[in-house]
Order: structure tokens, then sequence, then C-alpha cells
């Protein structure tokens, strides 16, 4: 089968992050990186691939994004993907959620996948639900949050915590998983598998290439907009103690405590 | 265009889940500034006095989907789409969970809808809805407002306050086709509870350990410092998933809410989804080793440092204190 990642290329955790007042979007200079979540993604992906309960003949790394978001499908390549493709066109700029799940399903409905992975958020939208917007287009059906995935009898058995508790539920292929945090601990990539991902095949696509509708994407095409950016209600800022001496730092906190009685 | 649904979850018993009343509440409040009526969708074999005692927070109209079952979102998909597009409903709208924003993402698709997500309030600016979506780690608040209509809300978990107003909502069953692919997840169990059955609701101290803990073994240094204090452990997501703790001792989004005159948070970066269960705490400690942890921009005292030197500590020095 055929395993494609949605992948997305964020600022680096390291980075302020802000929002350009002026477009409303999020200001992405700055130092970037593969969003942390999509390493389980991946990760999930190479499990399914080497675990050999189904043969896997190939995991495509996928994104949509601006140019320097080639980086992130470079490192995807490096933790294992076999290649991958970037959908960049000018005319996505600005698209909201129900514009990007319409272009990412898009971009994978040429694929043909088995099973589409994704990460439980990204680190910078934080929408977590861009996996059930594709499911929907690509009618597929799909689960969010996964936190173990196994494969018998061409189907998925997934677990994950929902509202009342733990869940088990059986998914038949194709299918369109997000993965939570707790599935895996990703791999390092290999000085090797670095060095050689950008020998790997990558596709660029524009949106003509794969039927997007111009009019359906971008800031045009969204359903959603800014309106405007208040700061929240002021809040007191907390005290804050260094702890250098734990014996001080102790004695602070036990008056702390005291003074509001709460031993 | 009229009018508001709101999707009311409940568990296997029957009960309706508090977030969906609240998000009931929130939906008659704005519907009465808009235009239309709240309306909920309720799937399942639900009897017809527990549909009608969604009135009494606020739904005129109950829709009731008798053949499609819960528990996942794709079928609940099919259900609301239809009654939107029948009844030219203009607004979604979701209590917090996690069905909430996967029916509520679903839907997004399905009627080329726009959606906002971990809403924390909804006005009324021109006839028409604006939803309140902290971003960036809650440092701003975007209003983010429809273009068009249907406009989905996800709200934020205890963001919307239950309200009793003494109706009995009009029961509606409908007739839903599931789409084909919305019968290819089945549920195999649901609610599964693991780990033992801890209580954390009542206790007016909670020690709440994270990942920063670093192992199931870290956890006895939360039990020590709370039996010090007279509290009880509770935990996080994180952990809870790795099978240090249990299921009934998790704060936040997917567990409980809990309110206590002390939140002692230890080892916990302070992710949006845990912050929503403990916000409300009288006052809150976190000891965390990252100063820039998100926890510190919510606590009253946040002490900077290695939670293993400083709890062990800590714990001697209540216990000297306290006798
Ligand atoms: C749909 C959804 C639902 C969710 N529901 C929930 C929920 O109900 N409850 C919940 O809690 N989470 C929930 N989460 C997960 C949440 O987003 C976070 O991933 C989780 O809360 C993080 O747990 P943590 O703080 O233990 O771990 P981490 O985020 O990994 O934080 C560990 C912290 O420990 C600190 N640390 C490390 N070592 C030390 C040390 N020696 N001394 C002091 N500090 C140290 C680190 O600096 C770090 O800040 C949900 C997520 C999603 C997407
Ligand atoms: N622009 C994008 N390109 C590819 N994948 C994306 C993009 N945006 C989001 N995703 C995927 O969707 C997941 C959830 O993102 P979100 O819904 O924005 O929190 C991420 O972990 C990625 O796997």
């Amino acid at each position: 089968m055929k395993i494609c990642v949605l992948v997305k290329e964020v600022p680096d955790a390291a980075v302020q992050k802000r929002i350009d007042p002026n477009t409303m979007r999020l200001d992405r200079s700055g130092e970037k990186n593969l969003n942390p979540f999509d390493t389980h993604a991946l990760e999930a992906a190479m499990q399914i691939k080497e675990g050999g309960a189904i043969p896997v003949e190939e995991v495509v790394a996928v994104t949509m994004g601006p140019d320097s978001a080639v980086r992130a499908l470079h490192k995807a390549v490096a933790l294992g993907a076999d290649r991958s493709v970037h959908l960049s066109d000018d005319a996505l700029a600005g698209s909201d959620v129900c514009a990007t799940g319409y272009a990412l399903a898009k971009v994978l409905e040429s694929e043909s996948p088995d099973l589409v992975l994704l990460g439980q958020q990204s680190d910078d939208g934080e929408c977590y639900t861009i996996g059930a917007v594709v499911a929907d287009h690509l009618k597929m059906p799909s689960l969010t949050q996964v936190i173990q995935i196994d494969v018998s009898d061409g189907k998925l058995r997934c677990e994950r915590q929902a509202e009342y508790g733990y869940d088990t539920v059986e998914v038949e292929l194709p299918a369109v998983i997000s993965v939570g945090d707790a599935i895996n601990e990703p791999r390092y990539p290999s000085l090797k598998a670095i060095m050689g991902a950008k020998k790997k095949p990558l596709d660029s696509k524009a949106t003509g290439d794969v039927g997007i509708e111009a009019g359906q994407v971008g800031e045009g095409g969204s359903k959603t907009k800014v309106l405007g950016l208040n700061p929240p209600p002021a809040k007191e800022a907390g005290e804050i103690i260094e702890d250098e001496d734990t014996n001080e730092t102790v004695e602070k906190i036990v008056a702390w405590l005291d003074e509001r009685k709460l031993i | 265009m009229a009018g508001i649904l709101v999707y009311a979850l409940h568990d296997d018993e029957g009960n309706f889940n508090k977030n969906s009343l609240g998000a009931i509440s929130e939906a008659a409040r704005l519907a009465g500034e808009v235009g239309g009526e709240a309306a909920a969708l309720v799937v399942g074999d639900v009897a017809d006095d527990a549909c009608a005692s969604l009135g009494n927070n606020g739904a005129a109209k109950v829709y009731r989907a008798n053949s499609v079952p819960q528990g996942l979102a794709q079928p609940i998909v099919d259900a609301m789409a239809k009654v939107i597009q029948d009844e030219g409903i203009s607004y979604a709208l979701f209590g917090g969970g996690l069905l909430g924003f996967e029916i509520g993402a679903g839907l997004t698709a399905r009627l080329n809808a726009g959606v906002t997500m971990e809403v924390t309030a909804v006005k009324v600016q021109d006839g028409k809805l604006v939803a309140e979506r902290p971003i960036l780690q809650d440092s701003e608040i975007a209003d983010v407002g429809y273009v068009s209509e249907p406009g989905i809300i996800i709200g934020r978990l205890n963001a919307f306050d239950a309200n009793e107003s003494g109706g009995t909502a009009e029961v509606v069953d409908v007739d839903v086709e599931l789409s084909e692919w919305s019968t290819k997840a089945k549920m195999v169990q649901r609610g599964e509870q693991r780990g033992a059955d801890v209580n954390i609701e009542d206790a007016d101290i909670l020690v709440g350990g994270g990942r920063g803990l670093g192992a199931a073994e870290g956890f006895k240094l939360c039990e020590e410092l709370a039996e010090s204090m007279g509290g009880a452990v509770a935990a996080t997501r994180a952990v809870v998933d790795a099978g240090w703790y249990p299921y009934a001792a998790q704060i936040g989004q997917t567990g409980k809410t809990v309110a206590p005159k002390l939140y002692l948070a230890a080892g916990v970066s302070g992710a949006i989804q845990h912050k929503v269960g403990m916000q409300n705490s009288e006052n809150i400690l976190a000891i965390n080793k990252d100063p820039n942890a998100p926890i510190f921009e919510f606590s009253d005292l946040g002490v900077v440092g290695d939670l293993h030197k400083i709890v062990p500590k800590l714990t001697e020095a209540i216990k000297a204190k306290r006798g």
C-alpha cells in the first residue's frame, strides 16, 4: 500500500510567534522547522512499513506551503519517506482551514493513498482539524488523536482517548488517521539519511496540476475572516522564583503556602 | 437562513455532557440576538423526555437521529449536515470536547463552511456571529467572522455555561442516510477506564504531575507531597497515555475539570488542553525547569527549577511545619 504523510513547516519553537497586523496572518519570517507533531506521523508510517503486517510500497511526504517548505520535506525524507510532494502556489496564501483542507485533499487525490497520516496539531495553527476535513473530501473514514495503530486483515485497529476514556475503533482502508504524540518516540535521522535527502524525488505541484479551483483557496476562497486582534484580559502577573539555593526556595514556597492558609 | 444547531453529546447511560448543555444555552442566547431558534441534535435511541429536557437549557427543538450511532464523528456529520441543509440553519455550535472538533471539521468539508475552533466567546456584530479565538498560546485573541453561511463554531472546553430556563423542547425525528465512508469505522470499545479509579474532584489540594517527572516512578514524589498536605494527585494526558498514572486522575480537555484551593503542578508544561481543566483553581503553583513554560503565564507562583531537587525538600519542610 501507499502511505501519504501530511507534514507542515512551522516557525521554530524558539521563535517568538506574532501576527502581522497588516495581513492578519502569522509572521513566517525567522527560523523554521518541521512541525514536531508530524515526526510522530512519519514514525508511525515507518513502523507500519517495517512491521510487515501489510506490505508498504511507498511512504510519501506531502506539504502545502511556500518555497521554504521544501526544507520540511527534506527533513521528512531524512526521517524515512521515500519521496515528497510540494503543493506551492501564490494562489494558496491566506487559506483558512476550509480552503487548506480542500487543497490538501486535492493533492492527496492525485496520489491515491491507502492511508493518510497526520500529526495531532500544527505547532503554529493549532487547529486539530485538518485530518477530519481532508477525510470528508476524500470520502474516507477517519479518526484523530490515535495513540496505537495495529494492522490486521487489511484493517486498522486504533486506540485513542476521547471524552469518556479510551476508545478502540476498527477502521477500514483507505483511511485518514491523525496520530497523538504518545503514539511513538520518533527516531533521529542518520547523517547518511540527511545527506541523501535532497537526492530523493520531490514533485512540485501548482494548484492547476491537481485540479484545485482557484476560487476555493487563498484569502478569497476562505470562508472565515480575521476581523481584528485583541490582547487577552489582563491578568496579574504571578511571582517567579528562580531556584538557586533549594533550601531557600523551599522556605519561600512554604511561606507563600502559609500566607494563603494552604498548609 | 436562520438558527443555530448544537450537537448534544451523551454518554452510554444517556447523560448529556455538561459542555453540550453549555453550548445549547449559548446558542439560545445568540439566537435571541441574530434571530431563529436554538436547536440540538441527538443521535441514538434517546427517550422523548430526555430529548425534551434539553429545552430546559434553551433548545426550542431537538432533532433525534435514532439510527445514527454515537461515539464516532462521521455518522454525526451526516446527521448534522442533513438538518442544517433541510432546515436552512445558519450556524453549528459545539461545546469543547474531542468529538466536537471532529464533527465540526467534517461539516466544514461537507458544507464548504468556515470553521473556528478553541472559541472562548461568541458575539454578534451586524447581525452575524463573530467568534473569539485565542491564538499563539493565548497571547492574542482573534475576532473571526464568517463570509458565508453556515458558519461552524467549536468552543473551548468550559467556555459556555449551562443555564436553566425551564422550557421543554419539541422533539423531531430525522431519518439520516449514512454516507458510505461513515460506516467504515466501527467502535469496538468505548470509554475504557485505564488504571485505578481515583477521585480528584473532591480534593482541596491537588498535586499535578506531568512528563517532567521523567518516569512512572516520579509520581511517588507527587504522592508524598500530596500526602504531606492532605491532597490528591492529578496528571496530564501525556503521562496517562504513557501509562504512568490512571486516566481517572487526568485533568483537561479529555479528562476532568477541577477547581481546588491549590493546584501545584510539577513538570507540567501548561498546554491549553490541560489549562482548560484547571485554570479556575484558586491558587496555582508551578514547578518547571523551563522558564518559558506556558504554565508560568497563568501561575500565581512559578518556581523555575528541577522538581527532583525541589519537591522532596518541599515535602519534608511541609511535614516538619505541620508536625
Ligand atoms: C485533542 C487534545 C486533547 C488533549 N487533552 C488533554 C487533557 O485532557 N489533559 C492534558 O493534560 N493534556 C491534553 N492534551 C495534551 C496536551 O496538548 C499536552 O501535550 C499535555 O498536556 C502535555 O503534558 P505534560 O505537561 O505532562 O508534558 P510536556 O508538555 O512534555 O511538559 C513537560 C514539562 O516538564 C518540564 N520538565 C522536564 N523535566 C523537568 C524537571 N526535572 N523539573 C521540572 N520540570 C521539568 C518541561 O520543561 C516541560 O515543560 C490534549 C491534546 C489534544 C490535541
Ligand atoms: N499546510 C499543510 N501542509 C501539510 N500538512 C498540513 C498542513 N497544515 C496542517 N497539516 C497537517 O495537519 C495536522 C494538523 O494540523 P492543524 O489542524 O493545523 O492543527 C498537522 O500535524 C499536519 O500533519
